[in-house]
């Protein structure tokens, strides 16, 4: 949990970021950079219609279909590519295809060979994001502690019991890196599948802004998801990781 | 009942890049009754912690044959092994560093009393880089009796310590094995603390590492705490070699 200080800090910069463009605002046509105030106002409006609480909550449904998927998969992939010497030379040749592979082409491919579809959406996004993930784990996977792992051979302990006693624990900064990085790397790209092929979800919204030339929502529903992220963030990751650290001196 | 009969030919690590490979045991034949103490001294890096490996199961690559005593309930030989360094989950508490591996095995040891007997009882819900080296150390050898080992390996577990903490300790595991009448293979390079542990001493010499002395230490428990007694038993031992 920040400390008050660091919570005036956060305050106080964040009202000189507020500063800045409402004075950039009332310099610049208001229809290319609507004030602060504009903006408020039409998130406000957005949330009593409906519009942004709905449109908010498809895209984090999406997120976090593709973030659950993106990383089983990238984790298990990761340990399996740390640990086994063979596995990682076959599939490292994939992994920077795949690294290198721009999410634009995932995701037109998907829609391509699947259609319209919500998997499509979701399968798209989380294959961008799997080979961060792997790349990620498979770093903490080479450095997990041999000594340990001579102890649980004497000791006899099984597979799960290792996995969670023994090699997670060991992982939890990577797989830590990996939720933050990933979750900022998935919504903006959900938001491209959006807009692309989805007719519901703030990429979608977008869009039509765009094609409307309504900056002033466009900032209201980009304002509305960084809010839903730093909440996730304050209430979830930090008390998480504060209690997963606990035993550290 | 049975005993440890290790039959060794030959313990070799394959050269790695251009250095070649390296022979650390030769021909070892020994035979350890069930329940008994046995030391095993000699220099540091003449292969006794190889030799634990190989007994532990942990390293298979050798020649010879092995078997491990077994308690008659056991299906399998279980065995417990304190190392050098005291290899404990830091992120789970002192408590749970015992459950964990005694819900693996088919032990009925008592968690509690182990905690007790290690002086832990009140550091039980601490976590380990919390307590002292000491600490740490004797919950290493409660992990090791929480098993209830068939063969309990020990590799100078007591070094790095202060001398009254490790003479504490040495007791201590005097008394556990006592009560769990384990075979206890014990590596020091400290000839006077496997005088005071050992019923028999075993030495290794050379490279690659063979027996040059096996010699029973018929003390009794009030001997060993005599520094006189102990100086003599050296004197003895270092007049072979």
């Amino acid at each position: 949990m920040p400390t008050p200080a660091n919570l005036w800090w956060s305050l106080i910069s964040l009202l000189v970021l507020l500063g800045l463009w409402y004075l950039g605002a009332s310099f610049a046509d208001s229809r290319v950079l609507p004030g602060p105030l504009v903006v408020l106002s039409v998130l406000i409006e957005g949330v009593g219609s409906g519009e942004v609480p709905y449109h908010l909550a498809v895209t984090l449904a999406r997120v976090a279909a593709s973030f659950v998927l993106a990383m089983s998969i990238g984790v298990a992939v990761g340990i399996a590519m740390g640990r086994l010497l063979g596995l990682n030379r076959f599939l490292d040749s994939w992994l920077i295809f795949f690294l290198n592979l721009p999410a634009l082409v995932t995701i037109i491919l998907c829609y391509v060979w699947f259609g319209l579809i919500e998997v499509a959406a979701v399968l798209a996004v989380a294959i961008n994001k799997i080979p961060n993930v792997v790349v990620t784990v498979r770093e903490g996977a080479r450095a997990l502690d041999r000594d340990l792992d001579e102890m649980c051979r004497v000791y006899r302990l099984s597979g799960m019991a290792r996995l969670r006693h023994v090699i997670l624990p060991q992982l939890s900064p990577y797989l830590f890196a990996s939720v933050r990085s990933g979750l900022a790397l998935i919504w903006k790209i959900v938001l491209v599948v959006e807009l692309l092929g989805r007719s519901n979800g703030i990429g979608f919204q977008l869009s039509v802004f765009f094609q409307m030339f309504d900056v002033a929502n466009i900032l209201a529903y980009s304002i509305a998801f960084i809010v839903v992220v730093q909440i996730i963030e304050w209430l979830g990751l930090r008390p998480l990781e504060t209690a997963l650290n606990r035993w550290r001196r | 009942m049975s005993s440890l009969q290790v039959n060794l030919r030959a313990k070799v690590f394959p050269g790695v890049a251009q250095a070649p490979p390296h022979h650390a045991l030769a021909s070892i034949k020994l035979t350890i009754k069930h329940g008994q103490f046995a030391c095993i001294t000699g220099p540091s890096g003449c292969g006794k912690t190889t030799l634990l490996n190989v007994l532990a199961g942990l390293d298979h690559d050798y020649d010879g044959e092995i078997h491990l005593p077994l308690i008659s309930e056991h299906q399998q030989p279980v065995v417990g092994y304190v190392f050098q360094a005291p290899r404990l989950l830091p992120w789970r508490t002192v408590e749970q560093n015992l459950t964990l591996i005694k819900d693996r095995s088919a032990s009925t040891a008592d968690v509690g009393e182990l905690l007790g007997l290690t002086g832990l009882t009140d550091f039980c819900h601490a976590y380990p880089e919390r307590l002292s080296t000491g600490m740490q150390r004797r919950l290493a050898l409660a992990r090791a009796f929480v098993v209830e080992p068939d063969l309990l390996l020990l590799d100078e577990p007591f070094a790095s310590l202060d001398e009254a903490t490790a003479a504490r300790l040495r007791l201590l595991l005097l008394e556990i094995w006592r009560r769990h009448s384990t075979t206890v293979i014990f590596v020091t390079h400290d000839l006077r603390e496997a005088i005071q542990l050992g019923q028999r001493i075993i030495r290794l010499t050379g490279a690659p590492a063979k027996v040059d002395l096996d010699m029973p230490i018929p003390l009794n428990p009030a001997e060993r705490l005599d520094t006189q007694v102990i100086e003599a038993w050296r004197t003895r031992i270092l007049e072979v070699g």
